[in-house]
């Protein structure tokens, strides 16, 4: 059974040049038939939850006795529910901020490594390892994060208050006591995002014509030069593909943050202290005790992350389309 | 250049192998489980009805239940026990939070739920839907004590009452050293170091229980809402009992309120609650059940929802109790899941099945309150 199974699928990439000429093929029109498929049923799948989110969430709504926007708080449960999101949001794009400005660099880093600087050998051995660090799972960086880094991390948060303190964002309120703070949850979701981000445009970095780089390096430049002129312009769609894609996890990381972060319900813009909460986190904090308004509240900072995540990408497929060049999105 | 394809090409045949292994493998794998889980389960039911029939009290079938958290380590110890005893019945708990289980309850996806509180006043009537043409109930079945853990090096047998408590949770008690905390452990080596307090991050019952307690036995000192979250600012919060006390342990100074196996698992110091008794009360079940014993019943006929005096000055009652409930329909239970409800149901209200919990963290529920739990679960239907 197993000797006769691997021929099969094997067959229609076989016919697929000869048909070029001539008319179309059964594999053809079955394959297409598949790819139109997937592509819609994509599209069918986005709609699907955009109703559901909207339909739940309208309901919770209407019972809001704050306002959904602008309230820090969060009480759908109680006999006047009155919840608002801009905590949550706060503390979403803060944490996913942190996470892309530490990891973005590194990742393009590690790419330009594998692809350009290592030998053959350990450049393989490194994406492997690449590879691997994306599959680890959430929960495990949740725990890592909490039992491990955040104890670590204390003496850098007393470190950046003392000498940054001047900063608002890097001032100190609470006495050092913990690091689970907003700004060790970017550092976790830095950590998760990077393999991501650092495998795609490794993918991207291996696309850049040979020919360019040829002739950057004979027009007399030096490696960075060749970097900086050849490789980074090239790759650069590609660069904000993967890390839109590390980014959307960042933005949706749900339990590596509960478990990291000791959430508050008000908008602190001292990083470095414990307290604010984010979307996806406070989805898992609260879903289980939740009653039907509560569950609906939830839905509704889910559709308020849908639409960031929207935007963001939205925002990032005009700079790509701006530049007609390769790009995984667009190609 | 030219390698490039042919190396790419070699991948993907190789990779479409691989997927074609996995899938043959995988598809060999299912069908054996199943075929297998079929002969089992079909054997069981030829078999069960006649080897369980003597035996009068078991149920066969299956019985699905969600809810709180608080009570998954007795269901699951129940479970074990129940299943080994009567072989054709299966009982699934999902320990999904109190919350979570009476929405699937009020959709009639479970047959009972399992809730760190009784239904409210708003819920009855959609409970109401679900038993129509009958009516849902409260029974009280699993009752534990929440500890007052902490961990301060040096300090053992630490006496703490309801006044200092809500003081260190609330932040007016800072250090360890504190006068408040001195007059209560005159022989005890207070070290001068901060109180870290750690609350639960997430919306938990033992979090609404634990409040309750402040606000009915130190209401002066406690001005914030008894609720499933966390209302007071400052300390920290984790996720989970088990997340709470591994910060507690690493955390000089730390102090939290969990379920009392998650302390001890943990090793920290359970402090001792001064109620107002002639002595200190001490964390032990027979001490959480005489708490128990000391809540009056607030249910009309079989609905025996219960109502904490949490500011007891019995005897030797420890005062911070977390009942849960299982929330069942006294009448309109669906016929072919009821003999099997009302069996298993029977067990874990009995002493047999009460005798578990004492092992496990909980405390079992004094016999006059079995008691009336048994007859309202015998007059279910």
């Amino acid at each position: 059974m197993s000797t006769t199974t691997p021929t099969a699928p094997a067959d229609p990439e076989r016919k697929a040049p000869a048909a070029k000429r001539t008319k179309v093929r059964p594999g053809d029109r079955i394959f297409s038939g598949a790819a139109r498929g997937a592509g819609i049923s994509l599209l069918a799948i986005m709609a699907a939850i955009a109703i559901f989110l909207v339909v739940k969430a309208t309901d919770a709504l209407s019972k809001n006795q704050g306002s959904f926007l602008t309230d820090q708080g969060w009480d759908p449960n109680a006999a006047k529910p009155a919840f608002g999101v801009v905590t949550l949001v706060f503390g979403t794009v803060v944490s996913a901020t942190i996470a892309m400005l530490i990891a973005v660099p590194v990742a393009v880093g590690v790419a330009l490594f594998i692809t350009h600087y290592a030998p053959r050998r350990i450049a393989q051995t490194l994406g492997y390892i690449v590879d691997l660090l994306a599959a680890v799972p959430s929960v495990v960086y949740g725990l890592w994060g909490y039992i491990f880094l955040a104890p670590k991390l204390l003496g850098l948060h007393s470190w950046l208050s003392d000498y940054l303190g001047w900063i608002p964002l890097f001032d100190k309120e609470q006495a050092g006591v913990t690091a689970r703070t907003l700004f060790t949850v970017g550092i976790v979701l830095a950590i998760m995002i990077l393999p991501i981000i650092a495998a795609v445009t490794r993918e991207v970095f291996l696309q850049v014509p040979r020919a360019h780089e040829e002739a950057a390096l004979a027009l007399g430049a030096t490696r960075w030069e060749m970097i900086r002129m050849a490789v980074l312009p090239y790759g650069k769609p590609g660069m904000i593909s993967a890390s839109m894609l590390g980014l959307g996890r960042a933005v949706g990381e749900t339990i590596a943050v509960a478990m990291v972060l000791s959430p508050s319900f008000d908008v602190s813009i001292h990083i470095l202290d414990p307290g604010n909460n984010t979307i996806a986190a406070n989805i898992a904090n609260q879903f289980g005790e939740s009653g039907e308004i509560g569950r609906g509240a939830l839905i509704a900072s889910g559709l308020v992350l849908f639409i960031m995540t929207l935007l963001v990408n939205g925002a990032a497929r005009v700079v790509i389309n701006r530049r007609k060049a390769f790009s995984g999105a667009n190609s | 250049m030219t390698i490039r394809p042919r190396s790419v090409r070699r991948g993907i045949g190789f990779t479409g192998l691989a997927l074609a292994g996995a899938l043959t493998l995988a598809a060999c794998g299912s069908d054996d489980n199943s075929s297998g889980d079929d002969k089992k389960s079909s054997t069981k039911a030829a078999s069960a009805p006649g080897a369980e029939a003597p035996k009068g009290d078991c149920g066969t079938g299956k019985l699905a239940a969600a809810g709180s958290s608080a009570q998954k380590n007795a269901m699951d110890e129940w479970i074990k026990a129940y299943q080994a005893k009567c072989s054709g019945a299966s009982i699934d708990y999902a320990s999904s939070g109190s919350g979570t289980g009476r929405q699937s309850f009020f959709d009639k996806q479970v047959t009972f739920a399992g809730s760190d509180s009784a239904l409210k006043p708003e819920e009855v009537a959609k409970a109401g839907a679900a038993c129509a043409p009958g009516q849902a109930i409260n029974l009280p079945m699993v009752t534990g004590p929440i500890a007052i853990a902490y961990n301060v090096s040096g300090v053992k047998d630490l006496v703490l009452d309801a006044k200092t408590i809500a003081g260190i949770f609330a932040g007016k008690i800072t250090k360890w050293d504190a006068a408040e905390i001195k007059a209560l452990n005159p022989n005890a080596q207070l070290p001068g170091t901060a109180i870290q307090t750690v609350h639960r991050s997430e919306a938990s019952g033992t979090t609404e229980n634990f409040t309750k307690y402040l606000k009915a036995a130190a209401g002066a000192d406690w001005t914030f809402d008894a609720a499933q979250d966390w209302k007071a600012p400052g300390g920290q919060g984790a996720k989970g009992s088990e997340g709470v006390a591994s910060i507690v342990k690493s955390t000089q100074g730390g102090i939290s309120y969990m379920e009392q196996s998650y302390a001890e698992n943990s090793g920290l110091g359970i402090a001792q609650i001064n109620t107002g008794a002639a002595a200190p009360v001490k964390l032990t079940p027979e001490a959480a059940g005489k708490a128990v014993e000391a809540a009056k019943i607030v249910g009309t006929g079989n609905d025996l929802k219960l109502s904490v005096d949490y500011a007891t000055k019995a005897e030797g009652a420890y005062p911070i109790i977390l009942v849960t409930y299982e929330i069942v329909c006294e009448k309109g239970t669906a016929a072919d899941k009821l003999p099997l409800l009302k069996s298993f149901l029977n067990y874990t209200s009995s002493a047999e099945g009460q005798k578990v919990l004492a092992g496990i963290g909980y405390a079992p529920l004094p016999t006059t309150v079995a008691d009336k739990v048994r007859a309202a679960v015998a007059g279910l239907s």
